[in-house]
């Protein structure tokens, strides 16, 4: 317990940071993936080869790889951000293409024939996507989106290695201060337990509310 | 790719002569950007100095090679003690959870749900710092423990997948319940999961690569001594050119095995009585059935 009150501000400071961390390359993959969602979907050959192309490479690059390059090699093209929006960038740029596959299988899971019925009715291609395929297709993503962004929670510890402030790098602080480490790590695994019960609960909530029985 | 132009989707219409000419001049357009997107990198490739012959001519030599060879090594010994391990504890914890009595499953399942809620790498640390391991024990035990608790998930989700009949016919029949498991529901959900279980094996594969963070002598860690030599001009772009395609090839070969076993099972006639399961890793909320 004296690990835990003695450094509470190191404790909190790195919860802070992962939590920052897991909210912004959340919004980016979000929205990239949305991005890359619609292109996969797209009648135009290339936007399709492309988002195919982005999905493919991503699902298969090792994340570390990803942190490897993005935060050691792109100051080599004179490109010098802060450690923590290199940190945003690739983490958001790997979840994307999981969040592109599971929006992706959202809308194929929506029969043609609402699409159809939308159209013979007169409706626009913004009309027919914003009140029947998307309001269908997000009730069928919230569980794979829900554990995809959990994933990113647990993924955004490889930041730390990469000297980002996050919760495990606390550890190296406190062992150099002659902490007990077995304790201190008792109380990271319980921030990740906190931050990964939150984001479950809420997308459970989500579920509960909008939700389909399948 | 041709067949979607033809057929209406959820989304568009089948195309008439004026949208398929507008479609080939977006398409046109959108390749056009494209090309200039990968013109301008090689272009800063070439601006930034990465393909000067300093930068290259290490990796002609041979102890270059052996280095990045014995990475690679390292990698892949590392992803097959962990698949092979994490199997065993999956199929360990699976009938755990499937248990009659009520205490085997309460621990199984609560084991289950830690694991898999925790970052793979803070167990690694754990392991390494704390209890002070080797790298690479480290390494196979965090990726052991994490994967070994999601194919326990994704072995379970296959044995409840099986319909029904099955398990009240074999019983019916007068067998036991570890016959039951062994003869008729295990063989068809291994069937229906494989997919899904090569899938979660592409993850520890991609995960191998978290030794590099606790100095293990992997793949990336040799990739970046070699970076970080002063006498071949600090060639980190190179390296990366180099190492990424065949990291990313590996993980795309074991992903594609994945996809054609799923093709391939779905046409199977043993598979009948279960679904077969796409070839992605599970995807199921945490503390959910």
């Amino acid at each position: 317990m004296d690990v835990l009150t003695d450094n509470f501000s190191t404790f909190g400071k790195g919860f802070v940071g992962t939590v920052e961390l897991t909210v912004y390359a959340s919004i980016l993959a979000l929205v990239l993936g949305f991005v890359m969602a619609s292109f996969r979907v797209a009648p135009v050959g290339s936007f399709r080869a492309f988002g195919t192309a982005w999905v493919t490479v991503l699902r298969n690059t090792p994340l570390t790889l990803l942190f490897f390059a993005v935060l050691l090699g792109l100051p080599r093209f004179g490109l010098v951000l802060p450690f923590k929006v290199f940190a945003v960038i690739a983490l958001g740029c790997y979840t994307s293409a999981f969040i592109c596959e599971a929006l992706r299988s959202g809308i194929n899971t929506v029969p043609r024939g609402q699409g159809e019925a939308a159209r013979s009715l007169g409706m626009t291609f913004g009309q027919t996507l914003s009140t029947v395929v998307l309001p269908q297709a997000f009730r069928s993503v919230i569980p794979p989106v829900g554990s995809t962004l959990i994933a990113l929670a647990k993924n955004s510890a490889i930041a730390g290695a990469f000297s980002v402030t996050e919760l495990l790098g606390t550890y190296k602080t406190l062992s150099e201060l002659g902490y007990n480490i077995i304790w201190t790590f008792v109380w990271i695994a319980v921030g990740y337990l906190i931050i990964t019960l939150a984001i479950s609960a809420v997308f459970n909530v989500l579920e509960k509310r909008w939700g389909v029985a399948r | 790719m041709k067949a979607l132009s033809h057929e209406s989707t959820a989304l568009y219409d089948v195309p008439g002569p004026k949208t398929e000419r507008r479609h080939k001049l977006y398409g046109l357009l959108s390749t056009l950007v494209l090309l200039a997107l990968v013109g301008w990198l090689v272009y800063l490739l070439f601006d930034t100095d990465q393909f000067t012959a300093a930068k290259w001519t290490p990796f002609e030599y041979k102890g270059i090679q052996e280095l990045l060879l014995k990475g690679l090594g390292n990698t892949l010994k590392a992803f097959a003690i962990s698949a092979v391990l994490a199997l065993a504890l999956g199929c360990l914890l699976a009938m755990g959870r499937l248990s009659e009595h009520k205490p085997v499953r309460w621990v199984a399942t609560l084991l289950v749900e830690f694991f898999r809620a925790m970052p793979v790498l803070v167990m690694i640390f754990f392991v390494f710092v704390a209890l002070k391991v080797q790298p690479l024990p480290a390494l196979v035990t965090g990726l052991t423990l994490y994967n070994g608790s999601v194919l326990a998930e994704v072995f379970r989700s296959g044995v409840n997948s099986v319909e029904r009949g099955q398990r009240e016919a074999a019983y019916a029949l007068g067998m036991r319940k570890t016959q039951v498991m062994t003869h008729v529901l295990v063989p068809q959900a291994v069937r229906a999961m494989l997919p899904a279980i090569i899938s979660q094996l592409v993850v520890a594969l991609k995960d191998t690569s978290l030794g590099y963070l606790i100095t293990y002598e992997e793949f990336l860690h040799a990739g970046k001594l070699i970076a970080s030599n002063l006498d071949y001009d600090l060639p980190f772009i190179p390296v990366v050119l180099v190492i990424s395609p065949i990291y990313i090839g590996m993980c795309m070969l074991l992903s594609w095995f994945a996809q054609w076993v799923s093709k391939r099972q779905r046409r199977n006639p043993k598979t009948e009585a279960a679904d077969v399961a796409s070839a992605e890793p599970g995807t199921l909320l945490p503390g959910r059935q």
